[in-house]
């Protein structure tokens, strides 16, 4: 198959490389971390607070170019995703379950800590 | 017309030939909505987001229309052998 246009201009690239890093931890999600509009990006801001750690979220549902160029960068097709030290961590299943097994934790203070 | 449970089955089991599948419709009347549970050889060697990276590309055309989609289980099938095992070895209730 072959794909006729790309909502990830080298423009977009660049500024996605830029807000990836602003931060520590960014999660990009439906709503925001004072008031989320899904389920799946709720869960992981409560994950996100419980483990007490500075994050910034960017809301992807006031910005349709954003969300169609961001599934390319990430090459992920659904949100919310998360972003650690630049770095694409997974979505919500991914952070779940790196919740339960400590992982998360261990990546976060690595990031903290760097 | 929407994705349904049977274009999810048929995909992930013409891509991945898995030896377990399960496809939950977790639809609430909001739209297309799955949880999966899936055990392929093909996981072998893979972590878990590259996993989850090759279930997203195996419903590559589903999912421009799935509303959610949660990956429960993307197990190698030692790992799901395991995994019963243990589950056997529960005392029954």
């Amino acid at each position: 198959s072959f794909r006729c246009f790309s909502a990830l201009t080298p423009e977009l690239k660049t500024t996605l490389d830029k807000v990836v890093t602003s931060n520590k931890v960014v999660l990009f999600m439906k709503g925001t971390k004072e008031f989320p509009q899904c389920g799946f990006s709720n869960t992981v801001v409560q994950i996100l607070n419980s483990l007490n750690v500075p994050f910034e979220t960017i809301n992807i549902l006031e910005n349709e170019i954003l969300r169609q160029g961001l599934k390319e960068y990430s090459n992920w097709p659904t949100f919310p995703q998360l972003y650690i030290e630049g770095e694409f961590f997974g979505g919500c299943d991914i952070t779940v379950d790196a919740y339960n097994s400590g992982q998360l934790q261990e990546q976060l203070e690595k990031a903290m800590c760097s | 017309m929407g994705v349904t449970k049977e274009d999810v089955e048929s995909s992930l089991t013409s891509v991945m030939n898995p030896s377990h599948l399960e496809v939950i419709d977790t639809s609430g009347g909001c739209g297309a909505s799955f949880a999966i549970e899936i055990v392929s050889e093909q996981f072998e060697g893979k972590r878990l987001l590259e996993r989850h990276r090759m279930v997203n590309a195996a419903l590559q055309e589903e999912l421009k229309q799935i509303h959610a989609l949660s990956i429960k289980k993307a197990l190698t099938p030692e790992q799901w052998k395991q995994q019963q095992e243990a589950e056997n070895s529960q005392p029954a209730a």
